[in-house]
């Protein structure tokens, strides 16, 4: 057998000696999956306050003085910005990344720990900078999220002294954060997946993660390049997108640049930036429906090759979100076209999702309401991603609620409930005690209904014709007064919706001294990460040998076992692993 | 982008290909028992550091094709409403570029001899070379920041023109690649200039310092080859 076992090198593991090496300077995948978790949902919180100080203002205009028109769209951007980028993108490939992917594979650490922590720590100075761009003068960039020029650095948008170069060296941060992060992402599934586990065997969470993070390294340096150009166009007064404008009554010294082209850049990262936070949430939620349907996935080959296909597809549609910026048409015509066909592979996953529901033993644990509220929302989000991809429709629908809708209910809400699923099912692993099920199934419900009670009405808003990004609307003579009516309703129902994610952090916060202690494997799962000797795992995961793997990662009700499912590491003469479904608490 | 799109489908292939060939197409429901260890993990060390490289090496592809494809770009903008706006008057290439040009290609044959004699064990040969190859490199960044000079002095701003512009971001860029480059190359290096024999991890800096140089060469001869004719 040409097995070599470098990946067994315990002795060169450097086990952490203080506390500081331990919890804070640490190379454990682990420790760093919770920092940058924590990070993720901290700096997640803020961007919920923003939101919530903009529905304030829609549903209830002239009330609140403290929200002017500037910073109004200062919270605008700002939500967007880390809602996308800070926390969703970390927490799922930063958090579950660096949680999942060694423990998963069989591995002991990642590959590169060092390069790991290092990873983390240029995100939280990313996280800084991001936050420190709240207080310089003029306040953080209400340019919107997308950052278009030429208002972007005009003098008249908000933050356009200090705020917009903060917010492109924290993304230049951000992005060099996360190429130190994906090397060791790639290059661990690659690498150090432990004896039997094949690309074929892997979990779909692990095959999600992986080609997110490709996607993610390829599509990154174009937000970079972007935001060099812009900042150079800012500080520098070179033209790379600034055309000759005239701002606040004075000719700028810019001339002859290109705004289409930084939409070209942006988008180009942008789209694939979807399937960055869409990939591991298929990935995650896939398990979950298995794990809790006590069945295996259906189509494991066809859920690998759409993820392999909306990968590679997702960078060759990145313009349908230009179809109104003036580029030629026969490129809609082409982009509408892409764009129709990744729905194919989308669609099949959906299938598959259903089709492992149907007739399985579906519990319904928290995590799996989690999951089948995400199968439900993105079927709706997908729906109306059908009517923006065709061009003839998106253009009177653009740049209304119904983009908000839309994208919310499909990149926004269902990649959040796939989180909350994930964290309620994993939870037990980490800490080695479980979260209150109680609170768990009402944070679930206020989430979901409360989202729909958010999102659905905006659909119908949109089509009315009503603009996103506007402050105000004062007197319109196409929209209707209960136009108002709707947005104080949606506001009620969006302060609902964040003040039970209160009971969330509640639960996560209680559980972890008073939580119901967990065994291994409290939810009778194969994949390798609930085989762990100890709960939660120590450092260099599996004691003093690499566990083996003998199948694949969807043994659910197979004949002749005593319990319902086979670990992938229990060896096909029935010998049940040493280190099988021990526990250890504290 | 047409420039962007067929570098990354050509990865995208590659990678496809790749996928295609570690049998993407297994049934692992119906397989049972361990592999002989071809699909399995030979883990960490050298290995890893290698494919890490190589990764990299496709992340700065993708960021260097972003930048030549947002050059072309800028360089042709299309017409709106018959209205022509090009305004790119191409930057007179200081002549000092040639020179640079000769010294990163030594960088490299430096580089490359140092690989060849560790895998001979000449040990120091291999020094020499290693030496030979950072130095050119050091060399070959101060004539750019000469390059610079002369443009400025020639009146070339960064503000006045895009191809001017473009010219400083291209090649500071593949210059601060090449510092990166040097900081591994000085620490690999310390090393070997304080030891008689290299150990692992020096062999292993140097073989990814080759590889590194070699690809850094090719960068460059693409955006000078831009620069040239555009």
């Amino acid at each position: 057998m040409s097995y070599v076992a470098i990946a067994d090198q315990h002795a060169h593991m450097h086990d952490p000696q203080t506390f500081l090496t331990r919890y804070v300077w640490s190379q454990d995948h682990k420790v760093i999956a919770i920092q940058y978790m924590v990070t993720a949902m901290a700096i997640g919180l803020v961007a919920i306050g923003l939101s919530m100080m903009m529905r304030l203002q829609l549903g209830f205009p002239d009330t609140f003085h403290f929200i002017n028109p500037a910073n109004y769209h200062q919270f605008v951007t700002m939500h967007g910005m880390i809602m996308v980028v800070y926390l969703l993108t970390a927490l799922f490939l930063g958090g579950f990344g660096n949680y999942l992917i060694p423990l998963m594979c069989g591995a002991r650490d990642m590959v590169f720990p060092y390069l790991n922590m290092v990873s983390y720590w240029v995100y939280l100075l990313a996280v800084l900078v991001l936050v420190a761009s709240f207080f310089v003068p003029g306040g953080s960039t209400g340019a919107g999220w997308t950052l278009y020029p030429p208002q972007a650095i005009l003098t008249g948008t908000p933050g356009a002294g200090w705020g917009i170069i903060l917010m492109l060296v924290s993304l230049a941060f951000f992005i060099v954060g996360f190429t130190m992060g994906g090397l060791n992402y790639v290059v661990t599934v690659l690498q150090a997946r432990t004896r039997g586990m094949t690309l074929m065997r892997m979990p779909l969470s692990v095959w999600g993660i992986f080609m997110a993070t490709i996607l993610a390294l390829l599509a990154f340096p174009a937000l970079l390049v972007s935001a060099i150009m812009m900042a150079l166009d800012n500080q520098l007064g070179t033209s790379f997108f600034m055309p000759a404008i005239m701002s606040l009554g004075e000719q700028t010294g810019h001339k002859g640049g290109s705004p289409l082209l930084f939409q070209h850049l942006f988008w180009f990262f942008g789209h694939p930036e979807v399937y960055i936070v869409a990939l591991p949430a298929f990935g995650i939620v896939s398990d979950l429906i298995s794990v809790h349907a006590r069945r295996h996935i259906f189509g494991y080959r066809m859920m690998v090759w759409a993820i392999v296909a909306i990968g590679v597809l997702s960078f060759v549609v990145w313009a349908h979100h230009m179809y109104v910026s003036g580029m030629n048409p026969y490129f809609g015509f082409f982009f509408a076209t892409t764009t129709l066909i990744i729905a194919i592979p989308t669609a099949l996953k959906v299938y598959n999702w259903v089709l492992t529901l149907w007739r399985g033993d579906v519990h319904l644990t928290v995590p799996m309401l989690f999951a089948i509220g995400f199968v439900f929302t993105f079927i709706n989000g997908g729906l109306t991603g059908l009517f923006l991809g065709n061009v003839t429709v998106d253009v009177p629908l653009s740049d209304t609620y119904f983009v908000i809708a839309h994208f919310h209910m499909v990149m926004g809400v269902s990649p959040v409930l796939v989180v909350c699923g994930a964290i309620y099912h994993w939870y037990p692993k980490m800490t080695g005690r479980m979260t209150s099920e109680v609170l768990g199934k009402l944070h679930f419900w206020l989430t979901f209904v409360g989202t729909y009670a958010i999102f659905l009405p905006m659909h119908y808003l949109g089509i009315l014709g009503l603009p996103r990004r506007y402050y105000e609307m004062g007197d319109t003579y196409f929209l209707p007064d209960s136009v108002q009516s709707m947005n104080a309703a949606i506001s009620v129902a969006a302060l609902f919706v964040a003040a039970s994610q209160l009971i969330f952090l509640f639960n996560l916060a209680w559980s972890l001294k008073h939580g119901k202690p967990a065994d291994g494997n409290p939810w009778r799962a194969t994949t390798l990460e609930w085989q762990t000797p100890e709960t939660p795992p120590r450092h260099g995961n599996w004691g003093p040998e690499l566990p083996v793997v003998y199948r694949w990662a969807y043994e659910f009700g197979a004949p002749g076992h005593k319990e319902d499912f086979v670990p992938q590491n229990e060896a096909p003469d029935g010998r049940v692993p040493a280190t099988h479904g021990q526990a250890s608490h504290g | 982008m047409n420039i962007t799109v067929a570098a990354v489908a050509l990865v995208a292939g590659i990678y496809v290909w790749w996928l295609a060939v570690r049998r993407l197409t297994t049934k692992p429901w119906e397989a049972q028992g361990t592999y002989d260890g071809r699909d399995t993990a030979q883990m960490a060390g050298p290995a890893a550091a290698r494919i890490g490289l190589w990764v990299f090496l496709a992340v700065a592809t993708s960021f260097f094709a972003l930048f030549i494809t947002a050059y072309l770009m800028r360089m042709n903008p299309e017409a709106v409403k018959g209205v022509d706006l090009r305004d790119w008057r191409p930057v007179a290439d200081p002549a000092i570029l040639w020179v640079t040009t000769a010294l990163l290609v030594a960088g490299s044959c430096g580089m490359q001899l140092a690989s060849w004699a560790l895998r001979r064990g000449d040990f120091q040969r291999a020094r020499a070379g290693m030496l030979a190859g950072g130095l050119f490199a050091i060399a070959f960044l101060a004539g750019q920041w000469l390059a610079w000079r002369q443009l400025q002095a020639a009146g070339y701003y960064a503000a006045g023109n895009p191809a001017n512009a473009f010219f400083y971001v291209l090649t500071g860029l593949h210059g601060l690649h090449l510092l990166g480059g040097l900081f591994v190359w000085g620490r690999a290096a310390s090393r070997m200039y304080q030891g008689s024999t290299a150990g692992d991890s020096t062999r292993l800096s140097v073989e990814l310092c080759t590889v590194y140089w070699h690809y850094l060469l090719l960068v460059w001869l693409v955006l000078f080859g831009l620069l040239l004719i555009t």
